[in-house]
């Protein structure tokens, strides 16, 4: 690489973490003074791009039009965030934390449906920003004068922020927030107002931030989840809360990913290595690199300590038997009368239930949130077929080893996450996910990139649908069974120990970390055991069976259910799927109508569906006493 | 007697705050020792480079003749050593029976079974212990809805349940009422006694301390001032001093 080749991917690196950091330090905002992980930032942020492109059409592509349609686009952007935040975020900061969490998740729903409505699914291409539309020549190469434009904006909003967080009121009152929200209630100031003007103000950061990127990015629907995800790492590696960290970590891997693109293939000792494939990863190689070395971030600090402690979860009762055996017998007895789709659609169910149940054993019991769940049912299903398409297994053997292989991976994974803890750790888990999808999806000689893995059928003695469905209820059913069983186990117990005092576990000579580990890894095969029974009966896999949308979708189910209780999961996972097929067949706008459902069942049942009718029916026999 | 701990030449220092400073000592079997000093006089720091939470830059801690610096807390527990938290740490989603037998099973190392049910073995044991604290009535209970006093008697429980050879306790009785505190640590005494543990615990209750302690040191800005039999810690001057204030 010659000098100006690097200046130009250094510039083109700035420019890019211009953006990135306007969005994450609005993040990073919302999740100091509210302690709420908002997954609808990256929605934000698309709109911002949506409503800058509809607004410079109206106001027409002058420099006047350009500039006050991307101002009014962020405030725009503010206000829907005020909406969120009024309508249901403060309806819930007295639920547990992850009942926050699934209600981010259906406004994720519902804003991308408003979009597909407004916009229509079409790629929308905005002008380039007038004044700013030529190049500038810089040793030789030519730069966007835009790009210029974005790497000087970048450092200015950091000033007013900085400025804002400490030179005002209103800053002084979100910095000792973030530090001890607690503290700041108890000096009578009004949280309410406070929530809202810091969810305006990181709205509005994430609206600009889309608005500004109009000139060099097309509109699209995809864009909440990519921005995201992207905005996770970047606070994660600046820190929880620190504008600074997000500013260096955002300049950091924007760099490092407009180096892999400049660099490209390079020949190494005659080993041929692809940068430019490293581009969707490198993020989440330096997020799992730092979070390593420097647990917090790079400017970040340990999480106050919360005086109220959290509700102790309550102690979890085993399934009896008779009921488990009237469950099966019922699940049996179903195909013989039912229709050929109903027994596809419980097939789907039981796959997805045991991915709950994995899930939950993982976040519920042992208290590890993981966001990124979807890369062991994702890599439990390539590996099925690969083992079976590549190596030429028969089916049956594919069926058995795939578990095995997302065990393997989860060895891995889970090395590093267990050495994190809360929030930390559950991005942790999904940068693991992001890099098993961008491996699984680029790497097009293998794993058919793109378009997936085709034509893996079960044996013939598996063909029929109804003889597949009672493989996929024996493989899930004896699945869900063995994890319920290890969660009364001296394990289990060891496990939900650790989770009520990490303290009092180390003090009685528990290696908790270990114990932890050797969970992830269960929960690994087991999920990759359902992608494998899953993959099978659909013939097919594809990279989205690793996609942060099958890791909330996952989530969804959970929560749903209820994480309190065994049975939850698998409630939650039956009415998703169900609901989610219903709906998908009768509208377009089928995430719309979930993200409501998910959205009335939040405002109703703060502990899930199940913990929420557990209630209901305590409350009703104590009435009767 | 034998001595159970023995510490020597212990030092620790925060940036340029030396907060513990050549403190030695030894607690010998079956005996109760109060480590007693202003706030802020090094107690906290020097008993958690005895329980291996953190590690001294200078120094020797030896239970029973074996050097345990640098060991984790996870090991410094297998060679012997229960502990109590200031704040009390149990499993508030299990059943009091069911933190004691966590305790028993780990002692046997016997957690890492998959497929066998939690609670069928040490049953009778965990039961034996906690007619020990008073605890037996509520074994059925869930630790989460317990009252405070309650809690630090599981503690103690769980703390005996490794037969150890030295008790830590850091501020077994903060947050309980005066009538609890005493009955709780003469149950500890006993217990102590009767079994040959020895004790060494932080309070701040004097009433404690000297009702209940065989001997106190006393501990200021990270140093030894003081040693010796409630009577003569009470007749002390430097310990006067430091507690009633006066000219330095």
């Amino acid at each position: 690489m010659t000098l100006s080749s690097i200046l130009i991917q250094l510039l083109n690196g700035l420019a890019s973490a211009s953006s990135l950091f306007l969005v994450s330090a609005g993040l990073s905002l919302i999740f100091g003074v509210t302690r709420i992980v908002n997954f609808a930032h990256g929605s934000l942020y698309m709109l911002g791009l949506y409503g800058a492109y509809t607004l410079i059409e109206v106001l027409g592509r002058t420099p006047l039009g350009f500039w006050s349609a991307v101002v009014l686009a962020a405030l725009a952007v503010g206000i829907a965030g005020v909406l969120i935040e009024v309508l249901v975020l403060r309806r819930v900061y007295r639920a547990p934390e992850l009942f926050q969490l699934l209600a981010t998740f259906a406004v994720v729903l519902v804003i991308k449906d408003i979009a597909l409505f407004a916009w229509g699914p079409e790629d929308l291409v905005g002008p380039r920003a007038p004044g700013f539309d030529t190049a500038v020549e810089i040793l030789g190469k030519r730069i966007p004068s835009y790009d210029l434009l974005l790497i000087a904006i970048g450092p200015v909003v950091l000033a007013v922020l900085w400025l804002l967080l400490t030179r005002t009121r209103w800053g002084a009152l979100v910095r000792a927030a973030t530090q001890d929200r607690e503290m700041v209630g108890a000096l009578g100031v009004d949280q309410a107002k406070l929530f809202t003007s810091v969810f305006f103000a990181g709205a509005v950061l994430a609206g600009l931030g889309g608005a500004l990127q109009i000139p060099r990015e097309p509109a699209n629907l995809d864009l909440d989840l990519a921005i995201i995800a992207d905005a996770f790492v970047i606070t994660v590696v600046g820190g929880l809360g620190s504008i600074g960290g997000a500013f260096l970590a955002a300049i950091l891997i924007g760099v490092a990913k407009a180096f892999c693109i400049g660099i490209g293939t390079v020949d190494w000792f005659g080993l041929e290595i692809s940068f430019s494939k490293l581009t969707l990863v490198v993020e989440f190689l330096i997020m799992a690199l730092v979070l390593v070395v420097r647990p917090y971030g790079l400017l970040g600090k340990p999480q106050a300590v919360q005086r109220i402690a959290a509700e102790p979860s309550p102690p979890l009762t085993a399934p009896t038997w008779k009921m488990a055996l009237v469950w099966m017998a019922v699940l049996v007895a179903v195909p013989l009368v039912a229709d050929r789709y109903v027994t596809i659609l419980l097939t789907d169910i039981v796959c997805f239930a045991l991915f709950a149940v994995s899930l939950h054993f993982i976040m519920g019991p042992a208290g590890m949130v993981s966001f990124g769940h979807a890369a062991y049912f994702g890599l439990g299903a390539y590996a099925a077929g690969l083992l079976f398409k590549q190596a030429g297994l028969p089916m049956e053997a594919a069926l058995l080893l795939a578990p095995l292989c997302a065990g393997a991976f989860a060895i891995v994974y889970g090395w590093f996450c267990v050495r994190l803890s809360g929030v930390y750790l559950a991005m942790l888990t999904l940068a693991f996910a992001q890099i098993s999808w961008s491996i699984v999806f680029q790497w097009d000689s293998f794993t058919g990139g793109s378009n997936g893995v085709l034509g893996i059928w079960p044996s013939a003695w598996l063909a029929d649908k109804t003889t597949y469905y009672y493989l996929a209820l024996a493989c899930c059913g004896l699945g869900i069974a063995f994890l319920w069983r290890v969660l009364f186990s001296p394990f289990g117990f060891t496990l939900r120990a650790g989770r009520d005092s990490p303290l009092r576990a180390e003090a009685i000579g528990i290696d908790l970390r270990g114990v932890q580990w050797a969970a992830f890894v269960l929960v690994g095969a087991l999920a990759g055991l359902a992608g494998a029974v899953y993959a099978f009966s659909k013939g097919s896999i594809s990279p989205s069976a690793i996609s942060i949308a099958q890791s909330t979708d996952g989530l969804i189910m959970v929560l749903l259910g209820g994480v309190e209780t065994l049975t939850g999961p698998i409630v939650g996972a039956a009415i998703f799927t169900w609901l989610r097929d219903e709906v998908a067949r009768r509208t377009e706008f089928w995430r719309a109508v979930m993200g409501g459902v998910i959205l009335v069942i939040v405002l109703l049942f703060p502990q899930g569906l199940v913990g929420g009718l557990k209630a209901l029916a305590l409350r009703w026999q104590e009435q009767r006493a | 007697m034998t001595a159970v701990l023995q510490v020597e030449g212990l030092h620790k220092a925060f940036g340029g705050v030396q907060a513990v400073a050549d403190v030695s000592f030894t607690v010998s079997a079956g005996e109760m020792l109060a480590l007693i000093g202003p706030n802020g006089a090094g107690k906290s720091t020097c008993f958690n480079m005895l329980n291996g939470q953190l590690s001294p830059d200078l120094g020797i801690v030896r239970l029973e003749g074996r050097d345990i610096v640098g060991l984790r807390p996870r090991t410094i527990w297998r060679l012997g050593v229960g502990r109590t938290f200031q704040i009390t740490a149990t499993f508030a989603s299990l059943g009091v029976r069911e933190n004691v037998q966590m305790a028993l099973y780990s002692h046997a190392g016997r957690l890492r079974s998959m497929l066998q049910r939690f609670g069928a073995a040490f049953r009778t044991e965990a039961d034996a212990l906690l007619s020990q604290v008073g605890m037996l009535d509520q074994a059925e209970r869930t630790c989460g809805v317990l009252a405070y006093g309650d809690l630090k008697r599981v503690e103690l429980a769980m703390a005996l349940a490794n037969q150890p050879r030295l008790l830590l306790m850091d501020e077994p009785t903060a947050g309980m009422a005066p009538k609890e505190r005493v009955a709780l640590m003469e149950l500890t005494a006993g217990l102590a006694r009767a079994r040959g543990i020895a004790v060494l615990f932080t309070e701040h209750d004097m009433d404690v301390v000297f009702s209940q302690a065989d001997r106190i040191i006393v501990l200021d800005r990270g140093q030894l001032i003081a040693g010796g039999t409630p009577d003569e810690i009470r007749n002390n001057a430097a310990v006067r001093t430091v507690y009633l204030g006066g000219t330095h």
